[in-house]
């Protein structure tokens, strides 16, 4: 549904998005990832046809959204970054605005409204004016705006900033389950947000892709993917650090240090050892020196991980439209 | 959640009704939008108030008008492009710059709808909402009647001139107002423009120009000015050449418009 090729924008001699691809299919949520000022709103103006690109080709559905930008903004639901809204009308009154820029009028126009405020429940406030809204209740009326003509594509800027824990909880289901028949592209810096509702996330750091995969591929780049936590009674930390530091299977200990009455030691494994065979020698090394096992766990990676290492935090003031 | 509830088929409405059919529609959704705008703020109370308070005290006070002892209302319309000058760059302002500093323009020019369309409904709607004001002053007309027997002509051409006056001013305002996302730094310059306007061409201005500059750069400098055209209207007069000038001062600050908001958005 979305094809993104090679698209580059320039602000004077700065590059804020230099030769980004991608594609998204019906079915897929695709999240966009990045530190501030990575591009991420760039992008998603150019994809909605809010800026034109510098150079590169965006398509909608197989129309171009420069060519042709009004069939393409047909497809194109979209939530800006913080939730714009004319704050003089009510819930109901801008709904109803969108729904019929949308091309909705008389009853289906009624019909989306009530479903789109059904969706991000806003029945209680449908009469009120936006600017007396809580920030929670605004930023639903826009989402409730992206999806009034039920669009194939979907395309949300930071859609569970300023919500708290509850409401983000129903935005990212909301996200999931439209995600079956849509293709969505959602940004956020928030990494569970990727896990809870993305098949696909995209690290994107000062204007190029930097990473591209499912959560459970980004997550094994963590050096920590694989590695193996042991939580152990009986030795002394110098103790299990020579004992491990013994066995083939292991590369590197990450650490070794007391915990209560125990021990906890992390160690990654060595490149050669297949999979499992770091944890059986060690539950091995276990039984040979009669300790007592309370823990061993394998770590997945952590996306956070994985975000720190490939991104370069950005501490100069970037210029941000 | 009740996706079953889709939305029938938009694609299909709008190729049922055709584009011409659809960018009326969106020209009109967005002059309504913008026209409940003006009267869910105070804005427009506000401002019909203090239009119509400082008409009856130009015309009345300033002007003459019992004085004169004309059937006529010219003692009223010579105050409109004066009075205009302030004030509609004041409905004006707020028509691109609002919508920049709530990034809604950002909503706005995502929908499928052209920058033409949203410009021409913003244009329309606060132009309709000057002549809202206007048709407020129609006791003025009521008066005259009661009291004399002026030409009811000449009293729609003096009010069709200063609605297009209004005209040429609020699109001068949408230009500026799409400059910049201060408001009063679009009024000011607003106001300096329509300024130009009036005293290009007002009398006293030209005949002192007369005196040292050539006749032709005296008539090229006028022939930019509201002020004969206006004139002509007053008369009771329709030119179409009159016409021609509102028109396309209407157009160029349209267009103008456009190609700023264009290049915001190309960065």
């Amino acid at each position: 549904m979305i094809k993104v090729e090679n698209l580059v924008k320039a602000f004077g001699p700065k590059l804020a998005v230099n030769g980004v691809s991608f594609t998204v299919e019906r079915g897929e949520v695709l999240g966009f990832l990045g530190p501030n000022g990575a591009g991420k709103s760039t992008t998603m103006r150019m994809i909605t046809g809010f800026i034109p690109p510098t150079s590169g080709r965006i398509t909608i559905g197989g129309f171009d959204v420069v060519e042709n930008p009004i069939t393409a903004k047909r497809l194109i639901g979209y939530l800006p970054e913080n939730a714009p809204a004319y704050t003089d009308m009510t819930v109901m009154g801008f709904l109803r605005f969108a729904a019929e820029l949308r091309g909705l009028r008389g009853a289906s126009r009624d019909k989306a409204v009530e479903r789109a405020m059904e969706l991000c429940f806003l029945e209680s406030v449908r009469h009120q004016s936006i600017d007396t809204l809580s920030k929670g209740f605004r930023h639903r009326t826009c989402f409730a705006q992206s999806i009034i003509h039920d669009p194939d594509v979907l395309i949300l800027d930071e859609p569970t900033d300023g919500l708290d824990p509850n409401q983000k909880h129903e935005v990212r289901s909301l996200i999931r389950r439209m995600g079956e028949k849509k293709a969505i592209v959602f940004s956020t810096h928030i990494l569970e947000e990727v896990d809870a509702a993305c098949t696909r996330a995209i690290i994107i750091d000062r204007g190029r892709i930097v990473a591209n995969g499912t959560p459970q591929e980004l997550r094994q780049r963590s050096e920590m993917a694989g590695a193996v936590t042991m939580r152990v009674k009986g030795p002394t930390t110098t103790e299990l650090r020579d004992r491990l530091q013994s066995l083939s299977t292991v590369r590197k200990t990450l650490f070794v240090k007391e915990d209560g009455s125990a021990v906890c030691a992390r160690v990654v494994p060595s490149p050669t050892a297949l999979d499992g065979q770091l944890e059986e020698s060690l539950f091995d090394l276990v039984l040979r020196e009669k300790w007592r096992l309370l823990e061993l766990r394998t770590e997945e990676g952590r996306l956070d991980e994985v975000f720190r290492s490939i991104t370069i935090p950005d501490t100069a003031p970037s210029k941000k439209e | 959640m009740n996706t079953d509830v889709s939305v029938t088929s938009q694609a299909s409405v709008a190729e049922l009704n055709g584009p011409r059919w659809s960018a009326v529609g969106n020209v009109i959704t967005i002059a309504k939008r913008e026209l409940t705008g003006y009267f869910t703020s105070p804005v427009a109370y506000v401002f019909i108030v203090i239009f119509l308070l400082l008409l009856g005290f130009f015309t009345f006070m300033v002007g003459r008008f019992f004085q004169r002892n004309e059937a006529s209302l010219f003692a009223f319309f010579m105050w409109h492009p004066w009075l205009y000058l302030f004030l509609v760059p004041a409905v004006g302002m707020r028509l691109w710059s609002e919508e920049r500093r709530l990034h809604t323009i950002e909503l706005l020019l995502t929908m499928p709808v052209t920058a033409w369309q949203a410009i021409l409904g913003k244009f329309l709607a606060s132009w309709a909402f000057l002549a809202i004001g206007l048709f407020l002053t129609f006791p003025m007309v009521i008066t005259v009647a009661y009291l004399g027997d002026p030409d009811m002509g000449a009293v729609f051409c003096g009010y069709l001139g200063s609605l297009l006056t209004a005209g040429a001013y609020l699109s001068i305002s949408s230009m500026t107002s799409a400059l910049t996302r201060n408001q009063v730094v679009s009024f000011i310059i607003s106001v300096v423009i329509c300024l130009f306007l009036i005293l290009a061409g007002w009398p006293p201005v030209t005949d002192m120009l007369v005196q040292w500059a050539p006749t032709w750069l005296v008539d090229l400098i006028a022939s930019f000015s509201v002020w004969p055209h206006f004139e002509t209207f007053q008369r009771g007069l329709i030119d179409s050449r009159d016409l021609i000038y509102f028109i396309l001062v209407m157009v160029f600050s349209l267009f103008t418009t456009g190609v700023i908001i264009r290049s915001h958005r190309a960065g």
